[in-house]
């Protein structure tokens, strides 16, 4: 095993702009958080497309699987009453 | 810090040049330590009302008239539980722990939203609540979109868009009274009388004695003040007053064509304060109940840390 694959994966999150939130933008190998965060700043904003960025261990970050969806989401399906549309109010009255 | 008094000056105005500008403010971002103190009181107290506020609503739960009603009421309740979370969560930004919050609750040095000091006494104040109480929780929260601290305004902007089933489940349940039995239009007519009085102090004194809303607005922590808001929460809710053919409890309310807005009259500000100081009519036994509520949880603390320990004593087996 060649030393490169020994690093570490970081994800990385980029703030497009103040106020909004940290999206997912990709990932990077690197030997520690800061390095991966200087790689993070070169590799994904170098057109300026961030003002904060977080780098997280990849193997920290625990996942829900696609294939729960169904024990995971369903109970929310028949609560339409979680929705605002389920009320039907009169048009007079209508701009709750 | 407290060494380089200029560059701390510098801070400052870079930091309310930021706000001016329209830019949030995020955890990492240096803050003036009294913006940073106002923040953890206005957020703690809006968490701890969702939390309280779980009270006089779950009071009506096992006892909803109709197995509809209950779900809705019970979904309403568990929103209102989410909420406090986000609040929690986003306050916890501000270097306080969770700890320190409740605590704060318990021993009386922070408040929540006064109008949950009021009894739920029938189940036509469910519908009141939900219209009256949520209605103006949403004419504020909606203009705390824009609050200038960035996880405050995007927990805020979370919960207008889950709370805008609370308000109308409320009116729709009001409207069911109101077309009722005249018995039935009573209950409405009466829940109407006890919350209208308390929705309109949730907007806090008038703008000239509120003790933090001059700073809030210069950080625009506050967007609009305690009166702007009441006024707006006035002119929306009273033509849905008239459709539900109930009346307001205020002689003094009338349309004034000039303003295009409505006058009312005086708020009771003594029982305002009386309330607030913690003797309304349920201070406490909210207290009291959360109280009993934390203490009983505590085992399920206990338990989760205890799992984790053993877990990770397994792993390292």
């Amino acid at each position: 095993m060649s030393s490169e694959q020994q690093l570490k994966l970081f994800e990385v999150f980029v703030r497009s702009k103040r106020g909004l939130d940290h999206k997912h933008v990709g990932s990077l190998h690197a030997e520690d958080a800061e390095q991966a965060l200087e790689y993070a700043r070169d590799c994904y904003t170098r057109r300026s497309e961030g003002v904060s960025i977080w780098v997280v261990n990849s193997s920290d970050i625990v996942a829900s699987q696609e294939e729960d969806a169904e024990s995971f989401y369903d109970p929310m399906d028949d609560k339409p009453y979680r929705h605002a549309t389920h009320y039907q109010l009169p048009d007079a009255v209508n701009n709750m | 810090m407290s060494q380089f008094k200029y560059s701390e000056q510098q801070l400052e105005k870079a930091f309310q040049a930021r706000v001016d500008a329209e830019q949030k403010i995020e955890p990492k971002d240096w803050m003036p330590e009294a913006y940073r103190k106002n923040l953890i009181r206005q957020m703690s107290q809006h968490a701890h009302s969702e939390v309280i506020g779980m009270q006089p609503e779950g009071n009506w739960i096992s006892r909803a008239p109709t197995l509809r009603r209950k779900m809705v009421l019970l979904a309403k309740v568990q929103d209102e539980g989410g909420h406090a979370l986000y609040l929690y969560s986003a306050t916890e930004t501000l270097g306080v722990t969770r700890d320190e919050l409740i605590e704060a609750l318990h021993d009386g040095r922070a408040k929540y939203a006064s109008i949950f000091n009021y009894p739920s006494l029938s189940w036509a104040d469910i519908g009141a609540i939900g219209w009256l109480v949520d209605g103006a929780a949403i004419v504020n929260q909606i203009t705390l979109q824009r609050t200038s601290y960035g996880p405050y305004a995007r927990a805020m902007v979370r919960i207008c868009k889950e709370e805008s089933f609370h308000q109308r489940q409320g009116y729709e349940s009001l409207m069911v009274l109101a077309n009722g039995s005249p018995e039935q239009k009573a209950m409405a007519q009466d829940a109407l009388n006890r919350w209208w009085w308390p929705a309109l102090m949730m907007f806090g004194p008038h703008d000239g004695e509120s003790a933090h809303s001059a700073q809030s607005m210069k950080w625009k922590i506050k967007r609009k003040s305690n009166d702007e808001l009441r006024q707006a929460f006035i002119d929306q809710t009273m033509p849905q007053i008239e459709f539900l053919g109930l009346t307001v409890p205020d002689p003094e309310m009338k349309w004034n064509e000039q303003r295009g807005s409505y006058d009312h009259g005086e708020i009771d500000w003594d029982e305002f304060q009386r309330v607030i100081n913690g003797d309304g009519p349920c201070n406490r036994d909210r207290i009291e109940h959360h109280k009993k509520a934390h203490a009983e949880g505590a085992w399920v603390r206990d338990a989760l840390r205890a799992y984790e320990s053993k877990k990770r004593q397994r792993l390292a087996a």
